[in-house]
């Protein structure tokens, strides 16, 4: 059986070959991100339920063991696949359906480039971070479009908050990452992580503070969470621009918005928290890492890239269920008034440590 | 044939279909998308060239961010077609002339002795940074023509805002600054009052 398959592989021209095993890499990314886009929804209610002294989904288990609910977002996902998808009568159709694509193409692809550990990464391209800025800049076409097209007040209203929270952000995000980029000296993420190498005290959180914080408020901007999310504003436009949108279109968007969740925290983690770089090197001696199994779970590995992700990700569910909601005016304020000069003064601050050479981060260059 | 020119040929055709959709689409909001559809084809176009760090910066600048204004503005205006087209005929032969001129131009820059066939150069080795050999060239041997084009730019947002900026009265605005250092102090007063009686 075996041979027969080699044989098989063996038979089928190189350039097809290449392309087998990059959509097989691509389906090993994304079927794990699909999900842990589900079970973040099932967090996301656990974790608020807990904060507001509730269960949350406790009902939904599999082959009749209740399993604390663990079996909701399947049954979710199910619901919303067999719903039926009502186009308003005077939508542009084409576009209606093409905005929900468009949505969770940029959140998938922007995965390409992330490094998960020190050789697992799909594309180790040399100007990844920028890739990663382009084509999560192509996200806010999903909003724009699913408003425009919906043809309903609401949505269109929606669409433009978002669309003008997006763009604004945009910019203080990227001035955090162009600290970033002078701080690592390279614009590949794998690069960056290296940079970072040494410990906790090595990472890029302490010399880029501001820009860290910065960058990860604008994150939940981007990405039209709480406090930030006129752009749904329950409470005053209904549900903003997927209004109109329902079963598995509705569902796009929020695998869309989820899966830009945990791409903007596994981001923050490798630039601000070194990525898959463990927290224990340097405190513990070097002979620790070699112990068998347990060394290699304190050294470095995809498992505290994976920790550090889930901790951002923890902090989305925590501001959702702490702050009420940024007024819109508030948002643009803070955005343009106050994030962006912060950003451009803490620039020169960064060029001025590399050029001292400040230990224990810039004196390697 | 190479994969290259496989490509090449896709994101080229598709460009052009791309191109010749904005200027015959009748809607103009579509006919914005399929501009930002343009640019997507050509910075595949310019991948294929190994200028990925200009490809990116294209998406990322027009399409991520000029044409959502763009396609903003265009969703705001109630565009009327009949009007239009109103003057086509009129303008046609302003519009012939243009093209005309347009496309000598274009053929005597392409087909002449610039572009003309010579073979390609050798790819560059790999481990040559596109984003670091531009960043080199733009901030030594360019420095003075970068700089005055930055400035020129800025002239052109400070002018822009200028021309908008108006002030208008009986405006209520919040200051935060005050919103914040407002004390408990401020705005209760404390009574000390008998309670009244029940009749």
């Amino acid at each position: 059986m075996m041979d027969w398959f080699v044989e098989l592989w063996q038979a089928v021209p190189l350039g097809v070959q290449t392309v087998v095993i990059i959509l097989l890499q691509i389906i090993a990314i994304v079927l794990p991100l699909m999900l842990c886009v589900a079970y973040l929804t099932y967090a996301e209610r656990k974790v608020i339920g807990a904060m507001q002294i509730r269960m949350g989904p406790n009902r939904v288990g599999f082959f009749g063991h209740r399993l604390w609910g663990l079996g909701q977002p399947i049954a979710d996902a199910v619901k919303l696949m067999f719903k039926e998808i009502v186009i308003p009568a005077g939508a542009n159709r084409g576009l209606f359906l093409l905005a929900p694509v468009l949505s969770i193409g940029p959140a998938l692809a922007a995965w390409a480039v992330v490094p998960f550990d020190a050789h697992l990464v799909l594309a180790d391209i040399d100007a990844g971070l920028l890739y990663v800025l382009a084509v999560t800049s192509i996200g806010v076409y999903g909003v724009i479009i699913a408003g425009w097209a919906s043809n309903s007040k609401y949505a269109l209203l929606g669409a433009m908050r978002s669309g003008a929270q997006i763009v604004s952000y945009e910019i203080a995000m990227g001035f955090a990452l162009v600290g970033v980029l002078m701080a690592g000296g390279s614009l590949n993420l794998g690069s960056i992580v290296r940079a970072q190498e040494g410990g906790v005290l090595h990472w890029f959180w302490i010399p880029l503070l501001p820009l860290f914080v910065i960058y990860f408020v604008s994150a939940v901007a981007e990405t039209n969470r709480a406090p930030f999310d006129v752009a749904e504003g329950e409470s005053e436009i209904v549900a903003g621009f997927h209004v109109e949108y329902s079963g598995m279109a509705f569902a796009v968007f929020f695998l869309a918005e989820y899966a830009n969740m945990i791409l903007v925290s596994g981001l923050t983690a490798i630039m601000f928290l070194g990525g898959w770089l463990s927290p224990l090197q340097g405190l513990l001696p070097e002979s620790a890492f070699g112990v068998p199994v347990i060394g290699a779970l304190l050294g470095d590995g995809i498992h505290w890239f994976i920790i550090k992700t889930a901790f951002f990700l923890f902090l989305f569910l925590w501001f959702r269920a702490t702050f009420p909601r940024y007024r819109y005016d508030q948002i643009m304020r803070l955005g343009w008034k106050i994030f962006i000069p912060i950003t451009i003064v803490w620039l020169l601050v960064v060029g001025v440590m590399i050029l001292a050479g400040l230990p224990p981060w810039f004196d390697g260059a | 044939m190479g994969i290259e020119k496989i490509i090449f040929y896709v994101f080229a055709a598709l460009s052009v279909y791309g191109a010749l959709m904005v200027i015959t689409v009748r809607n103009p909001v579509k006919a914005a998308l399929y501009l930002v559809f343009t640019f997507f084809a050509s910075a595949g176009v310019w991948i294929l060239l190994e200028a990925e760090f200009l490809a990116i910066v294209l998406v990322l600048v027009y399409v991520g961010a000029v044409m959502v204004l763009f396609l903003f503005v265009v969703m705001m205006l109630d565009i009327n077609l009949a009007q239009l087209r109103a003057g086509f005929v009129r303008y046609l032969p302003v519009g012939v002339a243009v093209a005309v001129a347009f496309a000598v131009m274009l053929i005597m820059l392409v087909g002449g002795d610039w572009f003309g066939g010579f073979a390609p150069p050798p790819p560059s080795p790999a481990e040559v940074s596109n984003t670091r050999e531009l960043g080199r060239l733009l901030y030594t041997v360019y420095v003075y023509p970068f700089e005055i084009a930055a400035v020129i730019l800025l002239v052109a947002i400070v002018a822009a805002i200028a021309l908008t900026l108006r002030r208008r009265s009986g405006v209520k605005y919040q200051t935060p600054g005050q919103q914040i250092a407002v004390r408990r102090q401020d705005r209760i007063r404390m009574i000390d009052m008998p309670s009244e009686e029940r009749k």
